[in-house]
């Protein structure tokens, strides 16, 4: 081969001998170009199976009874929204989920600060937990029913139960992983034990926990469908599961549709969360590079 | 065995005028393995010794014990307060700015991003004192490593290899930083390493430990430059010391030292 080849367009075979040519990448339009042509294709399936999906309705192959067509879904959740009964049931479920939320996560917190401190907490009751988390909650429900009725208590506590255990996982491996070299470099440096689990333990740990709160935050938001099953009369569980709504499909989907919602708006809150919390964090500071 | 002792002072009162460590029959294994046994190390305030060892001679512990992580098994001892460290890693805390590590090992009621901000320019990082500790390279990150300890103005400084995470460049600098803020600030400085040229140009005695034993207490003096007989001479030892005998650079002066290490 000859120097030729750095005209050359096609790609030289690694074994040959002789000059390779290297060329300059090509530029493409701009980072920001680009970007919206991968978002592009990353939607084309959905858009696609979308318009799959309305057309199988609209000539008829699938019925309402199988499946509603996506525009009689959207016109269900506008017709939710204006009746009210969205915001409603929105606001019922958030109560819940923000309750037991708050009870479960924190104590799983809790119990995953002190067995990560202390040896003793950890032996304590780690492994009682543990055989708990493999407990499917689904299956407490009618206990929960006999020891706390069919009120509020039941759904906040079974939301609660399952929010428990990814946090206190996440937090107690957080603690657990901080670098103990670190630690040992506070000692020798003559920090005392409360001010390394405050000022170091603490905030390295953090990023661990957030994925915890993260999946708590998203198992609240699951469990309010099996917790809204419990004598409910409001809720998007409740909603969904009703029975005049049992036929329903497209409330179902509707439903369904939301609970992505959600799920995004959870992902989009805990990520706006860690820029604030976690500023020295390499992720975040990658980012507002 | 008799009880061992090693007492770490509190406080302000310095009970060792002249020395920075005194320590006798020292003596620490782990399980079978001893790792020295009726050891005897002096380091006076202002000198600066090099610890030369291989991998597992138990140069590291000693320093540990130095630092009061690690206990003697017998022997008795004493090390001046403050005392600082600086490790092969930086060990920075990431959540907290650079000039707030500085301060990590200085009483609440003395700190102030004044001293901070002074002991970082001493190592020209004046500039990034409010920057993360993950966006500094490793030399930067060391230098901050060394300003968290100069501020406490130790006494005693004990370095754990603390040039061997970085490049060759880098490295130089960081030696003649370390030497001249010693030089600065005087205290009695131990300095943990297997690399014998760094040994030789930054310390003014130069400790082997081999065999759970110092065998060789070798004061550098005119034998800092390489290319002198002395220099060629002491390099040779420590090398012949340490178990290398083959490699022995510019010592005879039949076989000068070729690039690439020819042959006759």
């Amino acid at each position: 081969m000859t120097i030729d080849s750095l005209a050359a367009p096609s790609a030289v075979p690694l074994a040959s001998s002789g000059w390779i040519a290297l060329r300059p990448a090509a530029r493409s339009a701009g980072s920001s170009g680009r970007f919206r042509g991968a978002d592009a294709t990353r939607l084309l399936l959905p858009v696609g199976l979308l318009l799959l999906w309305q057309g199988a309705c609209s000539f008829g192959y699938i019925g309402p009874r199988t499946l509603e067509s996506p525009l009689t879904v959207a016109r269900t959740l506008v017709e939710l929204t204006v009746s009210g009964v969205l915001w409603e049931s929105l606001v019922a479920s958030f109560n819940r989920a923000f309750a037991g939320f708050v009870i479960g996560g924190g104590l799983g917190l809790l119990l995953g600060i002190i067995a990560g401190l202390s040896r003793a907490g950890e032996r304590a009751y780690d492994a009682l937990l543990q055989m708990l988390r493999m407990v499917p909650f689904l299956a407490v429900i009618p206990l929960f029913v006999i020891w706390f009725g069919v009120d509020e208590e039941p759904k906040i506590l079974l939301i609660a139960l399952a929010c428990i255990f990814p946090v206190y996982l996440n937090t107690f491996s957080g603690v657990r992983n901080v670098d103990p070299k670190l630690i040992e470099a506070a000692t020798v440096f003559g920090m005392s034990r409360t001010a390394i689990a405050t000022q170091i333990v603490a905030p390295m740990a953090l990023p661990s926990i957030m994925v915890g709160v993260r999946y708590a935050m998203g198992v609240a938001l699951l469990s309010l469908v099996a917790a809204e099953q419990v004598n409910a009369t409001s809720g998007i569980g409740y909603l969904a599961l009703n029975p005049r709504a049992s036929l329903r499909t497209d409330i179902i989907l509707g439903v369904v549709l939301l609970y992505s919602v959600l799920g995004l708006l959870v992902d989009l809150l805990l990520r706006t969360a860690q820029g604030y919390l976690l500023p020295w964090h390499r992720t975040v500071i990658e980012k507002a590079r | 065995m008799p009880p061992a002792i090693l007492s770490f002072p509190k406080s302000a009162p310095r009970p060792l005028a002249e020395d920075a460590v005194r320590l006798t029959g020292a003596t620490k294994g782990f399980g079978q393995k001893t790792l020295f046994e009726g050891l005897a190390l002096t380091i006076r305030r202002g000198e600066f010794v090099a610890l030369l060892g291989a991998s597992g001679s138990g140069k590291t512990t000693l320093l540990r014990v130095l630092l009061g992580l690690d206990s003697l098994d017998a022997g008795s001892g004493e090390v001046t307060a403050p005392r600082a460290a600086v490790f092969q890693e930086p060990r920075l805390v990431p959540s907290q700015r650079v000039w707030r590590n500085v301060l990590m090992g200085v009483p609440r009621a003395r700190q102030s991003r004044r001293l901070a901000l002074d002991a970082l320019s001493e190592v020209g990082l004046g500039a990034s004192a409010d920057a993360w500790p993950v966006t500094l390279s490793g030399g930067e990150a060391q230098r901050v490593a060394l300003a968290r300890a100069l501020v406490l103005e130790p006494a005693l400084l004990l370095l754990d290899e603390p040039f061997a995470a970085l490049d060759a460049l880098t490295r130089l600098k960081m030696q003649d930083l370390v030497r001249r803020l010693c030089d600065r600030h005087t205290p009695g400085t131990l300095l943990v390493t297997h690399d014998v040229d760094e040994a030789v140009r930054l310390a003014d005695r130069v400790l082997v430990l081999r065999d759970r034993r110092i065998t060789l207490d070798a004061t550098v003096g005119e034998a800092r430059e390489g290319s002198t007989p002395a220099g060629a001479r002491l390099r040779a030892q420590l090398y012949s010391e340490l178990g290398v005998d083959t490699f022995v650079p510019g010592a005879a002066d039949h076989a000068p030292h070729a690039p690439g290490g020819a042959q006759a």
